[in-house]
């Protein structure tokens, strides 16, 4: 029984709400019957005239629209828009933003058809937003589970096909949503979140299906690309990135069951080629994170990998670097493109690596073939490529090992980690995010396997983040010729390391955020010369996009530092103390137009 | 401790059922029911470690002055469940010198013993490194440093919120759980 002094508050607040009742029922006569859950939101006209996304739109998409990762599935960032030139971009202005309620890492591009626009957050949310007006037209949400083990919060967008929104949620399933409404039509389980297994790519949707793969890298995860037929959610095939007994590659690892907590995650989108209907796909490092605990030169790991789309079949491959010692996941997919060499042209693939290392590599049907590499930032581990295979030869001084220190560059984060570079077939130039100047020291320990827990054998003292002496910047945009080989011009960002995906386009301006200054910023992509700047409330890690309304051009991003760009930060201001800024984080969009 | 105080809801039952709120709670309380594994510690619980074969209830003289956390699960000491069917339910024990504690951290330790939970309040890893020159805890994910001596209390890194402490007694000379954790364990989701 309650005590009295209980019972007595409790009759008055029932009391208090019956009185409150009827006044307002009496206040109000007749009253319309409320809202409820069960009542189902008016589309708005905007969404009922959704346009279907074809597989045809997304093979060769208007040039107002950008439905894809990275527009198009040659991975090139680049729009083919140019009413925002050199000439005017000096007067944009933001046309609308909106608040996302998050925090961390808001890395997705804004992906837009026909003028509504899809955003994917942290926090497993997916936004649906009138481009043009900024109207928050639906929002979904799926709870997260709390005891998931999310060490990348974030999510890299959506895909779309028909009316159908594809979401790769943090726990490890494939969500369905319907475009006009955000309702949930299907969901797939991917795999065991329990089991270290959690997604934060955009899914790449080709050939009639929606292909995903999931981060963990550092939880003893076996990578995998899986698809799923697009219209019903039904498993179609799993490839994985380390090869179990018997397959082929299995023989580079050689050590037990060691492939089953191997690594190779996949955390980036895919690229896709129509003609061959290959997906190529990014690899992560093994794990545990030294080599020497794994040995072999562990395939598929820190590779790229041509997959095809209809059978999952593994068709080509090349490694970058064998038996990884260093944290360098190469999971961004090559660019596709056709570039010169020698007097020839290449069917090419372009990849900017972690490994600090530019590579052109060779497409065909069935193979993947090296052609050239060369470092784009400081390197000091790979003493030379092999000339036909490109493999290189590490200079084991350079190479950490179980209780064996070792310093190199670039540090575990790469000349360049996750933001996509992208590609001006105007200029016939590659642009690149990089980081320069950043080293590392790392030391392993032996680890044992625990399902879902962390499986690197790196101690935190164990590794050491360090900056490079004398260096006088460490963010750096750059701009290479594919023909040429050449380093056209960099752009250094003097106090602040680089986590700014780019957009390219044909207007000759490049967009970039990713400075710790919370800056989004125009460059002119002929020479690299700083255009416009903006500063918005937090840092800008989101992929910046241009789509078209109404005839009118427009360019999106999302600003919300956090994930690994928030990491480095502390780790330099260790190095450094106070010389790098507290970036609040905090989500939002935002939309910019010249006037 | 009637349920709805124990997670966190202060209304007194038949107010709560009368006003038509607090119904939320219902899915967790039932689940809570079903799995006894999956409950945060209890009063009265024991803490095993977990790496243990043996479900030996810890004593203050198993751990060792200024050593390494040791990772332990609550045991319901009646029935012997070990309460490991949820991740959240991990817990670390620090042995220390008492002079060195806040108020806070005084009155939730048993003879030296403090816990908190295991689990980071940024993104959710097991916090498994410890400073002994320092005496500081840390995340090997993000690096979030934990103050053990000032209940928890973030001195760097990216978590939003102390370590939740998990107050402790020493009955019959083992260590016991005096009151459920100070705060939500885990990551705060938004």
């Amino acid at each position: 029984m309650p005590e009295p002094q209980h019972r007595q508050a409790t009759i008055a607040a029932i009391a208090v709400a019956l009185a409150l009742c009827a006044a307002t029922a009496s206040a109000q006569q007749p009253l319309p019957p409320p809202p409820t859950p069960n009542t189902p939101r008016p589309v708005p006209p905007i969404l009922q005239s959704y346009k279907a996304v074809t597989a045809e739109r997304l093979k060769q998409p208007e040039d107002s629209d950008w439905l894809l990762y990275r527009r198009t599935y040659d991975g090139w960032g680049y729009s083919p828009l140019s009413q925002i030139t050199t000439d005017n971009v000096g007067r944009l202005k933001p046309v609308w933003t909106l608040q996302t309620g998050q925090v961390e890492g808001h890395q997705a591009p804004p992906i837009v058809n026909n003028g509504v626009m899809f955003v994917a957050t942290p926090g497993n949310q997916v936004l649906a937003i009138d481009a043009k007006k900024g109207d928050l037209l639906w929002r979904f949400k799926r709870p997260i589970p709390e005891d998931i083990l999310l060490l990348h919060p974030t999510s890299r967008g959506v895909g779309l096909l028909g009316d159908k929104v594809y979401f790769a949620a943090a726990d490890a399933v494939l969500v369905a949503l319907d475009a006009k409404t955000g309702k949930e039509l299907w969901n797939a389980k991917v795999e065991d979140y329990t089991h270290g297994y959690y997604m934060s790519l955009a899914p790449l949707v080709a050939d009639g299906k929606v292909m995903v793969g999931c981060s963990g890298g550092e939880l003893g995860v076996r990578g995998f690309v899986a698809a799923f037929d697009a219209e019903t959610g039904k498993p179609l095939w799993k490839t994985y990135t380390v090869p179990g007994p018997g397959e082929p590659g299995s023989e580079t690892w050689p050590k037990g069951d060691q492939w089953k907590t191997g690594g190779g995650s996949v955390w980036i989108t895919g690229a896709y080629d129509p003609a061959t209907n290959l997906a190529f796909w990014g690899s992560g490092n093994g794990g545990p994170w030294m080599g020497d605990q794994r040995p072999g030169d562990n395939y598929y790991t820190s590779s790229t990998i041509a997959i095809d789309a209809s059978t999952g079949q593994i068709k080509g491959f090349h490694q970058y670097h064998p038996n990884d010692s260093w944290d360098w996941d190469e999971v961004n997919p090559p660019v596709l493109v056709d570039y010169q060499h020698n007097g020839k042209t290449i069917k090419g693939l372009a990849y900017v690596a972690r490994d600090g290392y530019l590579w052109w590599l060779e497409r065909t049907a069935d193979k993947i073939n090296f052609v050239d590499g060369k470092p784009f930032v400081k390197q000091n581990v790979f003493k030379s490529l092999d000339p036909e295979t490109g493999r290189p030869d590490v200079d084991p001084a350079r190479q950490p090992g179980t209780g064996k220190k070792a310093e190199f560059c670039p540090s575990l984060w790469g000349g360049k980690d996750w933001p996509p570079p992208a590609y001006s077939p105007k200029t016939r130039l590659l642009y690149i995010p990089a980081n320069e100047n950043l080293c590392q020291a790392l030391a392993g320990s032996p680890v044992t396997y625990t399902a879902g827990q962390r499986f690197t054998g790196i101690a935190p003292e164990n590794s050491i983040f360090q900056i490079a002496p004398g260096a006088d910047h460490i963010g750096e945009l750059q701009a290479w010729n594919l023909d040429t080989g050449q380093k056209v011009w960099s752009h250094p960002l003097a106090n602040s390391p680089l986590w700014g995906p780019v957009l390219a386009t044909a207007g000759g301006v490049l967009f970039m955020g990713g400075t710790n200054d919370r800056y989004f910023r125009a460059f002119d992509a002929s020479n690299g010369k700083t255009l416009w700047e903006f500063r918005t409330g937090s840092g800008v890690n989101g992929v910046p996009v241009s789509f078209e309304v109404d005839g009118k051009q427009y360019i999106a991003v999302q600003s919300g530092w956090g994930v690994d760009a928030a990491r480095m930060q502390a780790r330099l201001n260790i190095e450094r103390p106070w010389e790098f800024p507290d970036v609040p984080q905090g989500g939002s969009v935002w939309v910019f137009a010249v006037d | 401790m009637d349920r709805q105080t124990q997670h966190g809801c202060r209304i007194e039952r038949r107010a709560a059922l009368g006003l038509g709120i607090c119904f939320t709670l219902a899915p967790g309380l039932a689940f809570a029911q079903a799995d006894p594994t999956r409950e945060r510690p209890r009063e009265g619980d024991v803490l095993i470690a977990t790496d243990s074969d043996k479900p030996t209830p810890l004593t203050p003289g198993d751990l060792e002055v200024d050593a390494k956390q040791t990772m332990v699960w609550p045991m319901d000491a009646a029935s012997g469940v070990v309460r490991n069917g949820s991740r959240l339910n991990k817990v670390l024990l620090l042995r220390l010198d008492p002079a060195g504690f806040d108020a806070a951290t005084a009155e939730r330790a048993g003879d030296g013993v403090i816990a908190f939970s295991a689990v980071c309040t940024h993104a959710g890893c097991d916090v498994i490194t410890w400073h002994a020159d320092r005496r500081l805890l840390e995340c090997p994910c993000h690096n979030s440093v934990y103050n053990p001596m000032e209940a928890g209390k973030v001195v760097s890194g990216p978590a939003p919120r102390p370590l939740p402490a998990l107050p402790l007694r020493v009955a019959d000379g083992r260590l016991v759980v005096a009151k459920p954790f100070t705060g939500r364990a885990g990551f705060q989701q938004v």
